[in-house]
């Protein structure tokens, strides 16, 4: 253990503690802003200077690794000093137009400045004088580098989170900026939209493109009949920005709140993604007899989850070889879209014109899948706007709705029943387990040989999760997978994906299956979800996304009565000529700039 | 003190016998070549002052197979073009003093970090490189240099930035600690010194620590290669004793009428006409890496800090805030000063800045940014406002 001295605190830490971390554990508050949790440090702001005794500069507390003996102070007149010139500094480069900002009350910067309590700063205005273009070319997020102050957060998520690096640092001294490659829009690049540095930007450099206006606009459009669907990971989070703790469900009072604001029908984003368990379990077992049985070499295991456009458009970037692999049903946004507008329209007798479908996601890289061109098989277009967990946090504040005193309601039929399924869709290793749950029952008529039902090896934050299922006493159809030990595994944040993807292109593997989420944690980590994100705040919400599977009376997709009803009525059988047609799609091979 | 007075000194440019010189070093154990650098006081020549034999000596205590001797030739401050000379004149000093710090600290491979600009220096290096590995492979050494170079960048002096550019990274300075001694280079332990520091090195090796320390002064030991320019009627390079005064170095170079010394370019410090007497040149009073850059009173000396504000603002990395900004503030801060779109009593927040950014900035660049604004806005404070 390492002694040192904090404001005249003695304190015992581990070697290789930070002077931040060890100031901490004496709640000892030191500013900061660069600094992030999931995040490698960097040291650059400065904001988080304190005095060394001893040494010729401050230090800065992230990045300094305590040493025996040393005595530390946070709060002497030579850091105050200096950290409000940083703090005053950041604020010359940065546009602030907080009151008409995205970010207002909510930007890391605009609390620093609060804590300061500046009454004016004496720097120069450098952001007056020089031209910005806003980057609004991604339909997902908005890039505007006026606003940008340089801590490179996105660009440390981009490459050490999610090993893209689509943002990187360029130019140096006055003409440093965060850029693309050759300074291309963001929609010509590699990103993926994944939105994990909209999550960490403490800025309002980088946001989600709001899509709020228009769907206002359309719920208050008498001739239009708009539906919302809510996805799995949003009930677990909304809270966190109505003023709930991490983890808190609030499934019910969501419900209530999007039929206050004038929702026509509230349906429920686990009703297909119990569909996409049918499809996506039927096409891997098809997929494993062709391969095994018929000896067909244009099939290709393993078959990768389709779920996570993130993922998706980061495969068509860098492993277009792999596309074949790619399971070819769509996520269960736009199987619920599809669907809406033809099964939906045809229950409801509801001209499918007139419908207006909207998604509230964890995501941003959906609302980069709703636009892409093959997603309107029904002749519309499947979803029409996509809004983040946070917008519609901003619409119930909008509303003026008492969110914490609202009644919880059920979702409105049909499309809005569910399964516990369906719920863990949105945490790492969650499609796999929905899929086991009801691919194993498939094959061999039993439930998956696990307590409860709760697959374990598949759960958890460990990067990369790998299990074997041996099948026995299959039933008739499926005689030949009789002893085969299927292997999968799973993988989320696109750094540990690459991993597994990389193996998969070299031949190194032995899956038959895997799951992979663009975002740490799985969908409950997403890029539209309540900021801040930190590995606690992410457990907390996938604790809670299995604690509504457990509370849930129906727990395998199969058994969803609408699912078996929309079976009967409509599409026939999984992976029937109908569902291909609206609930399956293609991939595109993107270049790698 | 007593100054030692302007004394050219013929050590950096001696020819010597390079070959018996590295047999010498070859017989001597490790501790004993380290000692001599200790004993000589050689202080590092690129600007810092870092005692090289601490240097040495830190490297060599860590147990690692892998370490590097890293020759910073990427000779960037403003006013410096001395390290060129020396590389053109006698490269194999130092490819030898690279090879004995090799030994000394137990380093199998050099790289010689090479500016952009002296690329045309390349052809002639590489041929007397191999003429070198093979003279030491036959005394026994296992020793192998290689080159990389820079691209202009003048953050890439820094020690950590350096190593960054060679990894093929964006030069941005590291966190420190861990230093280099301990985690360089490929996160190798390593010890980077400048090229004028492994030709005194080699030459304190071939002719003993004693006569060298017996130059300078008690905090600046031996003599030192100056780039002088300016408004000198004999610009060029000389190697003078360290300890002489600013005066004495007038008397020798300036051409009647100077009336400032910018002393280690341009994150050095300017000395003014009347301080010229009390200011001696080394560690005690101003240090430098080489460049002396004499002004003349033709010369504005806003013109000359508008210069030298202008050149850090586009060369800080602008990886941190005290830095990055720090530097646009004092460049346009002077210019509304000067044209009277502020008032003058701004130049004293901008003074308190270049504080700040002395103790807030994360390398070297942005720490020393303040000590050519501070000496010049002290000392021509009515130049730069009217």
């Amino acid at each position: 253990m390492i002694n040192l001295t904090i404001n005249n605190q003695k304190i015992s830490v581990e070697p290789g503690t930070t002077v931040l971390d060890a100031a901490k554990k004496l709640n000892i508050h030191i500013p900061t802003l660069c600094n992030h949790p999931d995040l490698c440090v960097a040291g650059n702001c400065r904001v988080c200077v304190v005095e060394q005794t001893g040494a010729r500069t401050l230090v800065a507390a992230c990045a300094m690794p305590v040493a025996e003996g040393m005595d530390i102070h946070t709060n002497t007149l030579k850091v105050r000093n200096a950290r409000k010139h940083i703090v005053e500094l950041l604020l010359s480069e940065h546009r602030s137009d907080c009151t008409k900002c995205y970010k207002n009350q909510k930007c890391e910067l605009q609390a620093l400045a609060n804590e300061f309590a500046f009454g004016d700063t004496v720097f120069i205005d450098l952001v007056k004088d020089r031209h910005y273009e806003i980057d609004r070319s991604s339909p997902a997020f908005i890039k505007d580098d006026s606003k940008c102050i340089r801590c490179q957060r996105c660009v440390r998520t981009c490459s050490q989170l999610q090993h893209i690096s689509a943002i990187a640092v360029a130019n140096k001294g006055l003409h440093q900026k965060i850029s693309s490659f050759h300074d291309r829009p963001m929609s010509h690049v590699v990103c993926t939209n994944c939105g994990q540095c909209v999550n960490r930007c403490p800025t309002g450099a980088l946001v989600e493109k709001t899509y709020i206006d228009q769907v206002w606009d359309a719920i208050y459009d008498e001739d239009k009949h708009v539906v919302v669907q809510t996805a799995p990971a949003v009930r677990v989070a909304l809270g966190e920005d109505l003023g709930f703790d991490p983890g808190e469900i609030v499934t019910g009072k969501m419900v209530t709140a999007l039929r206050y604001l004038g929702f026509d029908s509230v349906l429920d984003t686990d009703f297909s993604a119990d569909l996409t368990i049918m499809e996506e379990g039927t096409e891997l077992l098809s997929r494993l007899k062709k391969v095994l049985v018929d000896g067909d070499e244009k099939t290709k295991i393993p078959m990768f989850t389709s779920c996570s456009p993130g993922w998706i458009k980061f495969i068509e970037h860098k492993y277009p070889e792999l596309l074949p692999n790619l399971s070819t049903c769509k996520s269960p946004q736009q199987m619920f879209g599809a669907l809406a507008k033809t099964y939906y329209a045809a229950k409801k007798n509801i001209d499918p014109s007139k419908i207006v479908s909207v998604s509230i996601m964890p995501c941003t890289a959906k609302k980069y899948e709703a636009d892409r061109p093959e997603m309107r098989a029904s002749g519309y277009k499947d979803i029409d706007y996509v809004l983040t967990t946070r917008e519609l946090a901003v619409m119930i504040k909008q509303a003026g709705i008492d969110f914490r005193n609202l009644k919880p309601t059920h979702y409105d039929s049909v499309m809005g029943e569910s399964t516990g399924a369906g719920v863990i869709f949105g945490a790492t290793g969650g499609v796999m387990e929905a899929a086991l749950r009801t691919a194993y029952e498939i094959v061999t008529g039993r439930e998956v040989p696990f307590t409860n039902l709760n697959i374990t090896p598949v759960r958890g934050m460990e990067g990369v999760k790998e299990a074997s299922i041996k099948i026995e006493n299959c039933l008739e159809d499926w005689k030949f997978l009789e002893g085969a030990v299927l292997n999968v595994a799973i993988a989320h944040g696109l750094t540990n994906a690459n991993k597994i993807v990389k193996l998969v292109s070299q031949g190194k593997t032995n899956y038959h299956f895997i799951e992979i989420m663009a975002c740490p944690g799985g969908c409950i980590g997403g890029g539209g979800q309540p900021i801040p994100t930190s590995m606690e705040i992410r457990q907390n919400r996938i604790d809670a996304i299995y604690a509504e599977d457990e509370n849930m009376p129906i727990r395998k997709s199969h058994e969803n009565p609408e699912i078996i009803a929309i079976y009967e009525e409509f599409l026939d059988k999984p992976n029937s000529h109908k569902s291909h047609e609206l609930l399956h799609t293609h991939y595109t091979e993107r270049e790698n700039y | 003190m007593k100054n030692k007075g302007l004394n050219k000194v013929d050590l950096i440019f001696e020819k010597i016998n390079a070959e018996e010189v590295l047999k010498k070093a070859w017989e001597m154990s490790n501790q004993s070549i380290i000692q001599q650098i200790l004993d000589s006081g050689l202080k590092g020549r690129g600007g810092a002052g870092f005692p090289t034999g601490l240097k040495w000596k830190y490297t060599a205590a860590i147990d690692e197979p892998e370490k590097y001797v890293v020759c910073n030739a990427d000779e960037g401050e403003p006013g410096t073009f001395k390290d060129r000379e020396i590389l053109d004149k006698v490269v194999y000093k130092v490819y030898g003093g690279m090879a004995i710090a090799g030994k000394a600290i137990g380093a199998k491979k050099g790289i010689v970090y090479l500016r952009g600009e002296y690329r045309f220096l390349l052809s002639q290096l590489y041929k007397e490189l191999e003429a070198f590995h093979k003279m030491i492979k036959e005394i026994g050494y296992d020793f192998e240099i290689s080159y990389r170079l820079g691209s202009g960048a003048y953050i890439c002096g820094e020690e950590s930035a350096l190593f960054e550019s060679i990894e093929g990274r964006r030069g941005e300075p590291r966190n420190k600690p861990p230093y280099p001694t301990t985690s360089g280079v490929f996160e190798k332990p390593t010890s980077i010194n400048n090229v004028e520091t492994l030709v005194t090195a080699m030459m304190i090796i071939t002719h003993g620590p004693e006569s060298y320390s017996q130059l300078g002064t008690k905090d600046s030991r031996g003599s030192k290669v100056f780039s002088v320019s300016g408004d000198t009627p004999i610009p060029g390079i000389f190697e003078l004793e360290l300890g002489m005064t600013v005066q004495e170095f007038v008397n020798e170079f300036g051409d009647g009428d100077t009336k400032a010394v910018q002393v280690g370019g341009a994150s050095g410090f300017c000395v003014p006409r009347k301080k010229f007497q009390d200011t001696i040149i080394g560690f005690e009073g101003v240090p430098t890496g080489g460049s002396m850059k004499l002004f003349n009173s033709s010369r504005s000396m806003y013109n000359v800090l508008h210069n030298y504000l202008d050149f850090f603002a586009e060369e800080s990395c602008g990886q941190c805030t005290p830095c990055r900004v720090g530097c646009q503030q004092l460049l346009r801060g002077v210019e509304k000063v000067k044209k009277g779109e502020i008032h003058s009593n701004y130049l004293n927040e901008l003074l308190k800045l270049a504080d700040t950014m002395k103790v807030a900035s994360k390398c070297g660049l942005g720490q020393s940014v303040g000590n050519a604004f501070r000496t010049i806005v002290e000392n021509f404070r009515e130049e730069i406002i009217y």
